[in-house]
């Protein structure tokens, strides 16, 4: 009997409905039958996330008190083999304060999201102490750093030129990452993060190939993720700039070797400036007077290149390439279909619908690739004009917004190693 | 030198001004989280209309096997003998044996509940997600069987993984509270 129902049953399904629900009603049991009840587990405690929160304070206090009271690198070294181990392979990497921003950006851009506390507290801990400390969350407590920290064999020198052109990097993703999150596009920090594939030992080929280049990179040059691609360093180098306590090279007065700058593997160490009369006030302040004039016109320029380029950007997001396909399929102007589009067709939900929502979102990257423009036009202004602004230095220091606090300099400083007094070293070279 | 003297505490104001409307901003955010509780976050589930059992969910979670497992309605269910879920469609005979079943790791288990009906149990410390007995049952059957997230596996990754590949989008946040997106209610299971 069942068989036949079954047949009939299949005939007509087969002729049209690919959603068949209720085909078979559900049998009256005649005796007491009791199906098995449907689990539904419920999210992992909350416990746990509360416990991380106060691991990572802990950390950020303990990297502070390391590397600017103690100033130990070895201690310090301790704590980054903890943080790799603790926040990257025991917690698999996420979440991570590096991706947090973009959950941020989320919160800001669609009500309806809901930042979690544990990804708020990532986020705004580590700036926190950034406005407090500097950088003493990239020195010890990221996994992402700590584990380019572990590997740094042989540090290279990076030229000056390339450092400062490499340096616009990290800008340009954060810019990129928020554009694509704001536009409900990608959390993209989070798909080409370089190391949580190692944590969770499993992840894409591209994820495998970007992270052993990073690492493999990480040997000779110090911390190249950090540097040149971190969105997050970008806004606890800025907030490190108004620290209260940071890394100050020499306990004593600073004998101008230049041991620290060779150690230091960043080229955070900015050496002293020339004496004040050899330099030409006038030039300086010309090309100064054209960049504050500059700058206005590269945001306006940035923010039409980044208009121009918003059809091209608009086609990181799913919806919009599946829009483009439907269309072109429905006006035959190409043959077969992707997954997406074939996804689409058994949904059964008019084209119009996708076509709607793809315009929806291309107005989104309108004005959101003009803001990245006019951002990066920002950025380079802004940075070609702390280039050409002469701050007074008399002493070897450590560059507040690139200084990773790893605490390397201390050790190679001559003063650190004769007990902190100046007096025991001649400085008859320099001028006071 | 009185000068340079004074650019500095001017400097330092800003400093300590900066700084304390950071930590001003930072507690103020801090006390709406805590406040707001953690009933309204969010995490990822399958939405089962929009989903086309591609198979994607089996191979692309961070976890391995997947957290993504089938799930058994029962209250949809019709407990058929010949299951489409459970059987492919050509087959010798309609034994239980490995070659007739759809699911490639034998997690789903039948058994006799009364003539003529059947009942099937997903195992889900067997199950790997790829959806070939939800479409069956799709195709042919009442839907009883949909693929979810299961939370007890689930990393709440910032961007689910599958997610990033899933040809129709499939894969939506919805509330902690609640975490499942059964068709069937509460009172009916």
């Amino acid at each position: 009997m069942l068989r036949t129902v079954c047949i009939v049953a299949l005939l007509v399904s087969v002729s049209g409905a690919a959603f068949a629900i209720e085909n078979f009603p559900r049998p009256d049991f005649s005796e007491g039958y009791q199906a098995p009840e449907v689990t539904t587990p419920r999210p992992k405690a909350e416990l746990f996330s509360y416990i991380d929160i106060a691991v990572l304070f802990l950390a950020l206090m303990l990297s502070a008190y390391l590397s600017l009271k103690k100033r130990s690198r070895r201690d310090l070294l301790v704590l980054v083999v903890f943080s790799l181990l603790y926040f990257g392979f025991y917690r698999q990497g996420c979440i991570c304060s590096v991706g947090a921003i973009q959950n941020v950006a989320l919160t800001l851009a669609d009500g309806e999201y809901v930042l979690p506390l544990v990804v708020g507290a990532f986020f705004g801990l580590p700036l926190l102490f950034a406005l407090f400390f500097g950088r003493v969350f990239c020195g010890a407590v990221c996994p992402l750093g700590a584990a380019q920290e572990v590997v740094l064999l042989h540090p290279v020198k990076v030229p000056a030129w390339l450092d400062n052109g490499l340096r616009v990097l990290p800008y340009a993703y954060l810019g990129l990452a928020v554009l694509l999150v704001t536009t409900g596009s990608a959390f993209i920090i989070c798909r080409y993060d370089p190391f949580v594939l190692f944590f969770r030992l499993g992840g894409s080929a591209g994820m495998l190939v970007f992270g052993v280049v990073v690492l493999l990179l990480a040997t000779v040059i110090g911390r190249p993720y950090c540097r040149y691609v971190c969105p997050y360093g970008v806004l606890l180098g800025w907030l490190s700039v108004f620290a209260r306590w940071r890394t100050s090279i020499s306990p004593g007065e600073c004998v101008n070797c230049h041991l620290c700058a060779d150690a230091c593997p960043y080229g955070a160490i900015r050496p002293p400036t020339p004496e004040p009369g050899t330099i030409d006030r006038r030039e300086g302040k010309g090309r100064l007077a054209l960049l504050l004039v500059l700058l206005p016109v590269l945001v306006a320029g940035g923010a039409g290149l980044g208009w121009m380029s918003s059809p091209m950007l608009a086609r990181i997001n799913d919806q919009v390439r599946l829009a483009e396909r439907l269309w072109l399929e429905e006006h035959g102007q190409v043959e077969g279909q992707t997954d997406a589009s074939e996804a689409y067709d058994i949904q059964g939900r008019p084209y119009m619908e996708a076509y709607r929502e793809a315009t929806i979102i291309k107005h989104k990257f309108d004005i959101g690739s003009a803001i990245l423009g006019g951002w990066l036009g920002l950025v380079f202004a802004v940075r070609m004009i702390i280039a050409s602004v002469r701050r007074r230095r008399e002493t070897y220091e450590a560059d507040v917004v690139a200084c990773m606090s790893c605490a390397r300099c201390y050790a190679s400083c001559p003063v650190e190693h004769a007990g902190g007094s100046a007096k025991l070293v001649q400085h008859s070279e320099r001028t006071s | 030198m009185s000068d340079a003297s004074k650019k500095t505490t001017r400097r330092e104001f800003l400093s300590a001004a900066v700084r304390a409307s950071g930590l001003v901003a930072a507690s103020g955010v801090l006390g709406s989280l805590v406040s707001r509780g953690a009933a309204q976050e969010y995490v990822w589930q399958i939405d089962p209309d929009k989903c086309t059992q591609c198979g994607e969910c089996a191979t692309a979670c961070v976890l391995n096997p997947s957290a993504v497992k089938c799930v058994h309605e029962y209250a949809k269910c019709g407990y058929c003998e010949l299951c489409f879920g459970y059987f492919i469609d050509q087959r010798e005979d309609d034994t239980e044996a490995a070659e007739n079943q759809r699911c490639p790791t034998n997690a789903i288990h039948r058994s006799f509940v009364e003539d003529p009906y059947y009942q099937y149990v997903i195992d889900e410390s067997k199950c790997i997600g790829c959806g070939i007995c939800v479409k069956g049952c799709r195709m042919y059957g009442n839907s009883a069987l949909i693929l979810q997230i299961r939370h007890d596996r689930c990393l709440n990754c910032n961007e689910c993984a599958i997610a990033a590949v899933c040809p129709s989008n499939a894969i939506v946040r919805v509330p902690a509270d609640k975490p499942y997106m059964l068709r069937t209610k509460d009172e009916d299971r």
